[in-house]
């Protein structure tokens, strides 16, 4: 159990549409100022639980909290410290930039000087002050994805969740608002990030939760997880043109060519030197060998394979 | 108070930016209205003693406007938003569903009282219409308003698609206003056809609001101010019940 002052504290959170079950008991937190992923195939869960955590969608049991108000019975200061910048690109047709600004932070009660000069500093920041008087329509897709950052900050809030936004950008983009997100979290605020890019989640948080029909199929810190990948490979180059291989060395080559062999080899019971000495005994002569990390892509892959 | 006064202020900002279409247009509706009516009936026998054809016509016609436009103002705003997805930013705010609802309506009240002054302003420059009871007039104004604003917001939260609220429109909000006493006075109507219009909550609007122009009504305005109010108090309870439970919009 962590501390009561956690960012996000989510309890046996249940939530099912008709016969569909989204959520089947969640349990998590996230610390205040943590960089927190969220991973799961589609389908998983993900939405639901970022709903529930914005007031966009009722629980059917449980409770979350952000930063200590219940998202219902304290709903107004729940949403105060939460900013969301959601998945879709949403935009009102009848406002400009600046308008649009203006109208989201008067929402949150935030008038004046200082929230005005907030929020030319988020378009300069998000590269759009040239852009502050033009209407939402006329933005390209990457520029309505930087003013739905700008609309979920215009409050300041404490706790942001960013749901897949580099979904469908181009690689410079996506680029900007990787360092964008780490600088407001090297500000202080606490980061949700979902993406269906594990490496950039690989890249920019420091725990995980992948989920997997409705549950939390793993939590934990980054590290923690990639030491979970139940496969490592091992590529051997060898002196001799590869052919016949013991029946209990063959079994683990996943890709062989003329004189090189990839094994796919179980962590914990395979071991390296094993394969070598394996191969010596073969009548071959080790040139060269070479081993791959796992990867996030690899552990979530094995997390959330399988039948339901 | 911030929050609710900016939701306010931006549903304004929302219909003046598409001023010809919200205000501009029903006026010149209601000025055609007018034309054909008083043109078509011109000489014929009055309905309230002492009031031309025409000048009967102007309050009626005013008030179907404000019907109208108030239901229309609400239910476009909100299904626009749901069906374009930009909902979703005052569904994050902390606004309460009292905010939301007040919001939505004083917006809708205010362009329908815009389009009431600018059919009265145009009307007068040709036709004496007198105000006997102004008080009458802005209570039955802002309720009737308030009442089909609020229907809006119900409609439009019910509403997943446009043709189901264009059939909301078109077969209930319309016919109900035309068949409310706008273009005749319910004494005219046949003893069962009076008794099937008492039904209908627009007439007392009309009626009512027709008293404070002429000082002379069908139904007691009492009676037509407590049955207005009542069912501007069934309507805007149903909205904020459909809000604060987040129907069709929090799933």
């Amino acid at each position: 159990m962590r501390a009561a002052s956690d960012a996000i504290t989510v309890t046996g959170l249940h939530k099912h549409f008709g016969r569909v079950y989204a959520l089947r008991g969640i349990d998590v937190q996230v610390g205040q100022g943590e960089f927190f992923g969220l991973l799961g195939p589609n389908g998983a869960g993900k939405s639901t639980l970022i709903n529930i955590l914005a007031g966009l969608t009722h629980a059917d049991s449980g409770q979350a909290r952000i930063c200590g108000h219940d998202v219902v019975s304290d709903y107004r200061a729940a949403r105060r410290a939460l900013g969301v910048v959601p998945q879709e690109i949403v935009f009102d047709p009848f406002f400009s930039v600046r308008e649009v600004l203006a109208i989201q932070a008067g929402y949150f009660g935030m008038k004046g000087e200082e929230n005005r000069r907030w929020r030319e500093e988020l378009l300069e920041t998000l590269m759009l002050a040239d852009k502050g008087d033009a209407n939402m329509r006329s933005l390209s897709g990457g520029m309505k994805r930087r003013v739905l950052i700008a609309q979920a900050l215009v409050h300041k809030p404490r706790v942001v969740i960013l749901d897949e936004p580099t979904a469908g950008v181009d690689v410079e983009l996506r680029t900007s608002l990787w360092t964008f997100a780490r600088r407001l979290h090297a500000e202080g605020h606490t980061i949700v990030l979902t993406t269906h890019y594990l490496e950039e989640a690989e890249l920019l948080c420091n725990r995980i939760a992948i989920m997997k029909d409705g549950c939390i199929a793993a939590l934990d810190t980054k590290e923690a997880l990639l030491r979970r990948a139940l496969r490592k490979t091992l590529c051997v180059t060898v002196e001799e043109v590869v052919g016949d291989l013991p029946e209990a060395l063959a079994a683990k080559v996943r890709r062989r060519e003329a004189h090189s062999l990839e094994f796919s080899l179980q962590k914990g019971s395979d071991s390296i030197p094993a394969v070598l000495e394996a191969l010596r005994t073969a009548g071959y002569t080790v040139v060269d060998i070479a081993t791959d990390q796992a990867d996030l892509e690899q552990v979530f892959l094995e997390l959330t394979r399988g039948a339901a | 108070m911030t929050g609710f006064l900016t939701l306010f202020y931006k549903e304004m900002l929302r219909f003046s930016k598409v001023f010809f279409q919200t205000v501009a247009a029903p006026v010149v509706t209601a000025l055609l209205y007018l034309l054909v009516f008083a043109s078509t009936f011109k000489g014929h026998a009055q309905i309230l003693p002492g009031i031309p054809y025409v000048a009967f016509l102007v309050p009626g016609l005013m008030m179907m406007s404000m019907i109208q436009n108030a239901f229309a103002n609400s239910s476009s705003s909100l299904i626009q938003s749901k069906i374009t997805g930009n909902l979703i930013f005052v569904l994050l705010s902390p606004l309460s569903a009292v905010e939301f609802c007040l919001a939505f309506v004083g917006a809708a009240v205010v362009r329908a009282l815009i389009v009431a002054v600018g059919v009265y302003a145009a009307a007068i420059a040709f036709i004496v219409v007198p105000i006997r009871h102004p008080v009458f007039l802005v209570l039955f104004g802002v309720l009737g308003s308030g009442a089909l604003a609020a229907l809006g917001l119900v409609a439009g939260i019910w509403a997943e698609r446009f043709d189901q609220l264009a059939g909301f429109q078109n077969f209930v909000v319309m016919p109900l206003s035309f068949l409310s006493g706008v273009f005749y006075s319910l004494r005219a109507l046949p003893p069962f056809w009076r008794e099937v219009s008492r039904i209908n909550p627009l007439l007392y609007m009309i009626d009512g609001f027709r008293y404070g122009f002429f000082g002379t009504a069908d139904v007691p305005p009492a009676v037509s101010l407590t049955i207005v109010a009542g069912f501007f108090a069934l309507v805007s309870g149903l909205a904020l019940l459909l809000v604060s439970r987040g129907y069709r919009l929090r799933n």
